[in-house]
């Protein structure tokens, strides 16, 4: 199989490193080769972060470079405007509508652009635009935005509900386990 | 069983299979993970030293006493061990010593980005680089191996991409292996009769390494079909290469990074048209083909700076390079900043106010450089706050006095600044050391430290009286601050710099990212009491924004810390 590319981009402190531990997991079940790539240290005080997921055959380089994503991931609006260079030419964007302003925004020396979601699509982008945070707060806790955007990406994905609830299993603690499963569900039949 | 580690976990697991028993280690990007990991092994000693110079010393220590030994840190920190460095090639070990040090290409979270190669060459030692988390397990099992059968201690070199990637290893069983000590003035007291006696020993065995790197699949040769190219590569641009090209063109992959093999360079250069040598930061493999007489095409192309990538290695071969499309033009920067209640922000609020230069130091106060609080002057390395003050002070002539300090943390006091503390109770300057004592270390994700009271396996330990400790150097004015409180803060610093004498204030408040910090929860905001006058917004709180003229609150962010409670002078916030 040729290899496959998903990046998960947010900002850090969103809990993107759960969502790539997840996807992860699961993919391992399936035999393939994976390489995941992380951001630690001062990138991930509040600033923007990257994590790369690849699979299949076997796998070389462990970042995506641009053009190459099959899948972005955003965790957060601007940042999904940020990355679009990655994107191959029908790769798509699963993105959490939320904002987050920047720190060049909050004292005034940047503005957070308008209307990106029609910016991207009428850049030819496939681009699943949705209210993530909603869906955690309705399952039970913001921090489960990450989770909620894991079962939307679900869709895109061959493997059944049951495997990815083992590797959320697996993924987070027991007794948020329950909450998780259900930002998950939200986040799939959205 | 197949499972997917990061490249330091992998570290971790080849410590324990190779019958490691002793580690002790400084916390540092990219390398932090290992020493975490391998603690989780209840046959491993691990802890955390104060610097990398003690951690070092004291894997030699474990090693003289026939235990296996491990030390860890970051590219930097390896400046810090340099001294027992140089002098461990000479020794050799009894114990298999293996030092792991890991580069930051890119700069995620580094000063520089110095090439930690060349060490293996000045001092003399082997050096192993990885280039994927299963590598990473079987090299640091090979290093035990090859450092008691060669006498000498071997380096794993990782990289920000190795360390911090996920790949699939498989697990192994775990060797013991313990020496007895035996005394041998000869080999390990290094006094000049017996230094000259071991030089020519280090030098015999590198060539006895070389040999080694001649043979060893470590350093292995990949046949291509197309021979009108050939690479000489290793660690993560070995998989740019492999990306970018696959399997069509030849490539020597160099596992063994010092001493490099002659005749298999030779032999491989010889069979390729056109030699190229892939490397990220300096030209080391390829000034070392140069000195062979073999001129690969290196530098010259790919860039001394920063980080590769596959369109890297695609855009400098003339391949053709995947393009993305832009969709917004404009997109403003996201850089890291202090956490929503960082303590350190209160005390940054107080300096940049009253216009005070300060000479800063490494950690997450660095971000206090950040806009716009833009409070510090200087940053240099592990402990320059300190000492680099003293020298300031003394140099401006009294035009410094009353107007500059330096800020370090709890953590790098510890590291690096108590040696600057005693520089300037000693040699007597009017400086103000302001140590921001946020009981952790923060900036590479919270490890303890002597100042926190616990170990690195989360016991009770003993824990420094900073407030002693800096009386006892010498230094009879120590104040301490909640840096919460900004009327407080700013009394504190502007008494101590108007003392007229050298002085510490201790800026007391945990880290908010703590998880036993309560916190009081988020600030409310009365809309109808905000005047836009923005006075909130000059600490650069990442919960805090103006939206239609008014401030708002991110409840998902905010701790309750107060800080911009005691800016709003209309009781909005």
């Amino acid at each position: 199989m040729e290899t496959k590319n998903v990046m998960i981009v947010g900002v850090g402190g969103q809990g993107s490193l759960l969502a790539s531990k997840l996807l992860g997991r699961l993919l391992l079940t399936r035999g393939y080769d994976i390489k995941v790539s992380e951001v630690h240290g001062m990138s991930q005080r509040g600033g923007s972060v990257v994590t790369y997921v690849r699979f299949g055959d076997k796998v070389y380089s462990p970042i995506i470079d641009k053009g190459e994503a099959d899948f972005i991931v955003s965790f957060e609006l601007l940042e999904a405007a940020r990355w679009t260079e990655y994107l191959k030419k029908d790769g798509r964007i699963v993105a959490n509508t939320q904002k987050i302003n920047p720190m060049p925004v909050i004292i005034g020396a940047a503005e957070y652009p308008e209307g990106i979601e029609e910016h991207i699509r009428a850049a030819g982008i496939a681009l699943d635009a949705f209210d993530a945070l909603s869906l955690a707060e309705e399952a039970g806790s913001a921090k489960a935005v990450n989770i909620a955007l894991m079962g939307r990406l679900s869709k895109y994905f061959d493997f059944s509900e049951e495997e990815w609830m083992q590797a959320i299993a697996d993924s987070v603690p027991a007794k948020f386990l329950e909450l998780n499963k259900k930002a998950f569900l939200l986040g799939r039949n959205a | 069983m197949k499972k997917l580690m990061l490249g330091n976990e992998a570290v971790a697991r080849g410590l324990f299979e190779g019958g490691c028993t002793f580690v002790s280690s400084y916390p540092g990007t990219p390398s932090t993970e290992i020493t975490e990991a391998v603690a989780r092994y209840k046959e491993v000693y691990a802890e955390w030293a104060p610097n990398e110079k003690v951690a070092m010393e004291s894997a030699f220590g474990a090693s003289l006493a026939g235990k296996r030994a491990f030390c860890g840190m970051k590219h930097v920190g390896l400046n810090v061990a340099a001294d027992p460095l140089f002098t461990l090639s000479y020794t050799g070990v009894n114990g298999g010593l293996v030092i792991g040090v890991a580069d930051d290409a890119g700069m995620h979270s580094s000063q520089n980005e110095q090439d930690s190669r060349h060490y293996a060459r000045a001092a003399k030692i082997p050096m192993l680089e990885p280039a994927d988390s299963a590598e990473a397990l079987a090299f640091t099992k090979l290093a035990f191996t090859l450092s008691e059968e060669y006498d000498t201690p071997v380096f794993i070199k990782m990289c920000t991409r190795v360390s911090h990637s996920q790949s699939v290893v498989e697990e192994g069983e775990r060797v013991e292996s313990v020496k007895p000590y035996k005394k041998d003035p000869a080999k390990y007291i290094m006094m000049p009769g017996n230094a000259k006696k071991r030089h020519p020993v280090v030098e015999e065995r590198t060539r006895r390494l070389v040999a080694f790197a001649e043979e060893s699949e470590i350093n292995r040769v990949e046949n291509g079909a197309d021979r009108s190219m050939g690479f000489i590569t290793s660690s993560t641009s070995y998989q740019y290469v492999k990306e970018a090209v696959g399997d069509r063109y030849p490539v020597l992959k160099l596992g063994m990074i010092w001493p490099m093999p002659e005749q298999k360079l030779r032999d491989f250069a010889a069979k390729v048209e056109k030699l190229y040598v892939v490397e990220e930061l300096d030209g080391f493999i390829e000034s070392h083909l140069n000195s062979l007489g073999l001129s690969p095409i290196g530098k010259d192309v790919f860039s001394i700076l920063g980080e590769f990538s596959q369109n890297t290695v695609r855009e400098n071969l003339g391949l053709p390079v995947p393009q993305g499309t832009v969709a917004e033009e404009n997109v403003p920067q996201r850089p890291p900043v202090m956490c929503a209640g960082c303590p350190h922000r209160g005390l940054f609020y107080v300096l940049a106010k009253n216009k005070i230069t300060v000479l800063g130091d490494i950690g997450c106060y660095t971000l206090g450089a950040v806009p716009p609080l833009s409070a510090l002057d200087s940053t240099l390395c592990m402990g320059a706050s300190v000492s680099g003050l003293h020298g300031f002070v003394k140099a401006m002539e009294g035009a410094a006095d009353g107007n500059t300090v330096g800020v370090i943390g709890d953590s790098t006091f510890m590291h690096s600044g108590i040696t600057g503390l005693v520089n300037i109770a000693y040699n007597n300057s009017n400086a103000t050391v302001i140590i921001l004592d946020n009981s952790i270390t923060g900036m590479t994700g919270h490890q303890q430290n002597p100042t926190t009271g616990l170990n690195l396996k989360g016991d009770p330990a003993s824990k420094i009286d900073l407030e002693a400790l800096c009386r006892a150097v010498g230094i009879e004015r120590v104040t301490v601050v909640d840096p919460y409180d900004l009327a407080a803060t700013e009394k504190a610093v502007k008494e101590e710099l108007a003392s007229g004498k050298p002085g510490v204030i201790i800026s007391r408040r945990a880290c908010a990212l703590l998880k036993y910090v309560k916190h009081p929860g988020p600030i409310k905001v009365d809309a109808d009491k905000c005047r836009s006058c923005r006075a909130c917004m000059k600490i650069g709180c990442p919960a805090i924004s103006m939206q239609n003229g008014k401030a708002v609150i991110d409840n998902t962010l905010c701790t309750g810390c107060g800080v911009c409670t005691q800016l709003c002078k209309f009781g909005a916030l």
